[in-house]
């Protein structure tokens, strides 16, 4: 598993041209790095957070285009042209919070804070897709994120609290 | 609780901590950057158990972007990890303790045992770097079951330690109960494996070292449950600094539940490397890693044996355990199968004998120690298991079973070394039994019947030792540190308050509940209080956070600081107020002439503190500044039980868990929203060990099988149920708050509940054992078994 890397490749960057949280961007990236990546290191949007690095967790969630994806598991250079939404663009700019933050901090659905912005993330794609949505509906849509600490209970509460705040 | 409480206390206040974390503005470690940073990556071990013969490093440090690469022999001067338990053996003698090297000197005894730290100026260099490191290893038989270890002809890891034995030692009567069992009615017995299971807090571990070459320094930002712990083992035990010229900075952690209690290799290599190099340097585990190298918790075999009378009454527990310790001896590893586990034998019954014998053997495996209940879990699961079965073998039913023997007399002395201050067992086991309606459950069983699935309840009546702990106790069982708490409440000049704790917060939600009792103390507004906790640089001193003692022992150091702080205040207030000290009052927020409207607020008389012109200098410093170290004079004792119903589709095998209940007594509750979310947490850990989790090495390369997400099945969201949670109240007698501890409950009571309830639904067809996790292919296979 660690041993088995790819033979090194040559390093040429990459230039990239994406909207972030609203605002345009343009870099020169190595065209290994990751969409993750990017956001972190480049762009110091470090809300975004890796927890497994092989699409399996979750806190690593953003929105592309208005989709929910993984961004350890795509290239930064997948995202070129693209409209992305991290954690650091969901508040209105009044810092007043969406409804499914304040819905997780109400209903008690965060406690570490680290899968944290990929849940949120989720949900709101999620609500976004399924606005009636029941908590079988929730417990399977949000599969794709790992909670350690919460046991999902709150976070379902949350969920469907900040579904009726969306709704409003 | 005291006549200045207010509101605040008790009361499900949101968290202050929710904003930050809610808008991607937490500061894990992995999310702090110094300047000329360098990026670290460890080479580690392929193998399970090898020689290393020769390292070549040559074509490694030509690299693009190497600034340094260090192996096991650059690091002389260098002491290996310490451990901070010692056990003596039945023998009378220390516990084997081989070293446990920073990097690896001459052997691998795990996969993921670090050989190399390669330092680069980007990650992608560092890793690129290390593929072209050459290990010549010679490969060496490994062995990872921990029974295994002890046979004859087993493979040898330590020199040290001579057939990988690290101790056998024992607690209890023997010769008491080996007369009890010749007069038992019944004797009830099962073996018991308790799944060996990888935490996985979802933040991997991450550190950045700094050194500071003008003053001598070092900075440490590390994913840490203990950062004055961390600072003390690594200065005083490993690299010989004082710790004035090292500062370590636990910032947000996500997530700890006991593995990031200890010092790990990685960020004491950081930290001796980050002087080499004279830059910054940062590691962050990838998933690989943490599975491979995150202490590991459980894994223990366990042979019990429960006498009991023709009345139903224990007469004697004894009990064999195996408990694996990895190939090293984490910080904390040997106490957790002896001091945290054996202890809690007695559970929540009056079993007036009780013997435990445990062997700890060294394994080709990462080192194991404190996972959530650590230990605790352990005990549980054995008591928990055993009553279960003795209610099947007389026939009792198990909520009378357990009546007939819950002890009702406190302080209880058990037989194994703990004196309970306080508990009501039945007022738990009546709470759980009405919210999980067992009444109703015949009939629930009856449905389910019809549509061809098994149903079964399970109970667990669980208690747990926390708040740890009494220092002098603890040094006497061979701990080699003490387990106090410390709290500073520093007033600032206009009565808001700074709160230093030496309790670590990662998703406990110290900040709120803190801040609560200190508002409730001090009758002021919540948001005039911040909770700062993480660093050794502002902090005075701490022991961290692990066995549910955040609250017990680090909120009662800060309410003994809050008394320094009222008293103090009442001097300053009777010479503004010109009247005697003991006329004063302090109540919602001011000290008031007793029988008069005559009074100084808080704020009015902090301010005097701090600019002296009406003030007794010749009696009083100025000042409001008070700090308390509290050392506990006893555990606390979290109990309660947990019922789990459960329904078995015998075509697939298949369980799910359709109700789960807990009723637990933490003793008095500060935030109600908190301890529940707390709770929710542990069981789903527990039902996670009990249904899912499984860390499996291969038992001939020693490979981790199960080293991603992709193997080791962590619960998600629809793996659940949503829980039915209350709670009882008896107070602790022994600390001012009164409280007890939630953290680990769920993850202590919800294994053994689960697992009664899988043996219960799988009774009628004949099902004897199912070892956790009870997974469709294992459940499956038993109903085949027993059908044949």
């Amino acid at each position: 598993m660690l041993l088995q890397r790819r033979p090194k490749e040559e390093v040429v960057s990459i230039k990239l041209s994406l909207t972030v949280n609203g605002k345009a961007v343009t870099a020169d990236v190595d065209p290994r790095t990751l969409l993750v990546e990017f956001l972190r290191n480049n762009l110091a949007l470090t809300g975004t957070h890796v927890g497994c690095d092989t699409g399996q967790c979750g806190a690593c969630t953003v929105h592309l285009d208005g989709r929910a994806v993984k961004s350890c598991n795509m290239l930064a250079a997948q995202a070129n042209g693209a409209s992305v939404l991290t954690i650091e663009g969901v508040a209105k700019p009044d810092g007043t919070m969406h409804p499914m933050q304040a819905a997780f901090k109400e209903c008690h659905g965060l406690q570490c804070g680290f899968c944290t912005p990929g849940m949120v993330m989720s949900a709101i794609d999620l609500v976004q897709k399924h606005p009636e949505a029941d908590e079988k509906t929730i417990r399977e849509g949000l599969e794709g994120n790992f909670c350690r600490c919460t046991g999902y209970h709150n976070i379902v509460r949350a969920v469907q609290l900040g579904a009726t705040g969306m709704g409003k | 609780m005291g006549a200045t409480d207010q509101g605040v206390i008790g009361q499900s206040v949101r968290r202050k901590e929710d904003l930050r974390f809610l808008t991607g503005a937490g500061q894990f470690t992995d999310d702090v950057n110094a300047l000329r940073q360098t990026c670290g990556y460890f080479l580690r071990s392929p193998h399970a158990h090898a020689r290393i013969r020769r390292i070549d490093l040559s074509k490694a440090k030509a690299a693009p972007g190497v600034v340094a690469i260090f192996t096991g022999d650059d690091l002389t001067g260098v002491n290996g990890l310490p451990c901070g338990w010692l056990i003596t053996g039945t023998d009378g003698k220390p516990m084997n303790e081989p070293p446990h090297p920073v990097l690896a000197q001459g052997k691998v005894r795990h996969v993921g045992d670090q050989v190399a730290l390669v330092i680069a100026e980007t990650l992608h260099e560092a890793k690129d770097a290390a593929e072209l490191i050459n290990v010549d290893y010679e490969t060496l038989p490994a062995v990872v079951n921990c029974v295994d270890a002890l046979k004859p002809g087993a493979p040898q890891i330590h020199e040290q330690a001579p057939g990988n034995k690290c101790y056998t030692w024992a607690l209890g009567d023997k010769a008491a109960v080996d007369a009890a069992f010749a007069k038992a009615a019944t004797v009830s017995k099962l073996d018991i494996i308790n799944n060996r299971l990888i935490p996985n807090a979802i933040e991997p571990r991450a550190a950045l070292a700094s050194y500071n070459r003008a003053d001598e320094s070092y900075t440490l930002y590390v994913s840490n449950q203990n950062p004055h712990v961390e600072r003390l083992l690594m200065t005083a035990f490993v690299l010989g600094l004082p710790e004035s010229k090292v500062r370590v900075i636990a910032p947000d952690v996500g997530g700890g539940f006991g593995s990031k209690i200890y010092l790990y290799a990685e960020e004491t290599a950081l930290v001796w490397a980050s002087k080499k190099v004279n830059r910054p340097i940062k590691w962050a585990a990838d998933r690989s890693e943490a599975f491979l190298t995150d202490a590991h918790g459980r894994d223990h075999v366990t042979h019990v044996e429960l006498a009991v009378d023709k009345d139903g009454k224990f007469l004697a527990l004894r009990v064999h355990t195996t408990a694996n310790m990895g190939a090293y001896l984490s910080t904390f590893a040997t106490c957790i199968p002896t001091i945290l586990y054996a202890t809690l034998l007695a559970g929540q019954y009056t079993t007036p004998a009780i013997f435990c014998e445990v062997t700890a053997s060294f394994t080709n495996t990462a080192p194991v120690d404190a996972y959530r209940g650590a230990g605790r879990p352990e005990a549980t699961f054995v008591v928990e298991r055993i009553v279960h079965q003795a209610a099947v073998d007389t026939g009792i039913a198990q909520d009378e079973i357990r009546r007939r023997n819950f002890i009702r007399t406190f302080p209880y002395a058990t037989p194994v070394a703990l004196t309970y201050d306080i508990g009501n067992y039945d007022a738990t086991l009546d709470d759980a039994m009405k919210v999980a309606d067992v009444a109703g459950f015949p009939a629930r069983k009856a449905d389910a019947a019809k549509r061809g699935m098994l149903r079964g309840l399970g109970y667990a009546s669980y208690i747990e030792a926390c708040g740890l702990a009494p220092s002098n106790v603890a040094g006497a069982l061979g701990a080699r540190a003490g387990l106090f708490e410390a709290g500073q409440v520093r007033v600032n000049p206009t009565g808001s308050v700074t709160v230093f704790t030496g309790s670590h917060s990662h998703g406990q939600g110290h900040e709120t509940t803190f801040a609560q009792i200190v508002a409730g103390r001090l009758g002021i507004d919540i948001a005039h209080v911040e909770v700062v906790h993480g660093d050794t640089g502002r902090i005075p001193f701490g022991m961290g956070t692990y066995g549910s003692r955040s609250l017990s022992v680090g909120g009662t150091a800060i309410v003994k600081a809050l008394d320094k702080v009222i008293a103090k205040g009442r001097k300053i207030a009777a010479h503004l107020l010109e009247t005697a000290e003991t006329d004063i009052e302090f109540k919602d927020g001011k000290f008031t002439v007793a029988g008069t409207d005559r009074s100084k607020a808080f704020a009015e008389v902090s301010l005097a503190a701090y600019v002296p012109h009406n003030y007794p200098l010749d009696k009083l410093e100025p000042g409001l500044d008070e700090t308390a170290f509290y050392d506990p004079t006893n555990f606390t004792y979290p109990a309660g039980t947990h019922i789990c119903e459960v329904e078995v589709d015998p075509e697939t095998g298949v369980v799910k868990v359709v109700n789960f209940t807990a009723s637990d007594d933490f003793g008095n509750i500060i935030n109600p929203m908190i301890v529940a979310g707390q709770v929710h947490g542990g069981l789903t850990q527990g039902i996670g060990q009990a249904l899912l989790e499984n860390c499996v090495y291969d038992n001939d390369s020693g490979q981790l099988l199960t080293g991603s997400y992709m193997d080791y099945a962590m619960p998600r969201a629809d793996d659940v149920p949503s829980f039915n949670v209350s709670t009882q109240v008896t107070p602790c007698t022994h600390n001012p708050l009164g409280a007890k501890g939630c953290g680990e409950a769920g993850a202590i009571g919800a294994p053994a509940a689960m697992m009664n309830a899988v043996h219960d639904a799988l009774a009628p067809v004949g099902v004897k054992r199912i070892d956790m996790p009870a997974s469709p292919h294992r459940v499956w296979q038993a109903i085949q078994s027993a059908r044949a």
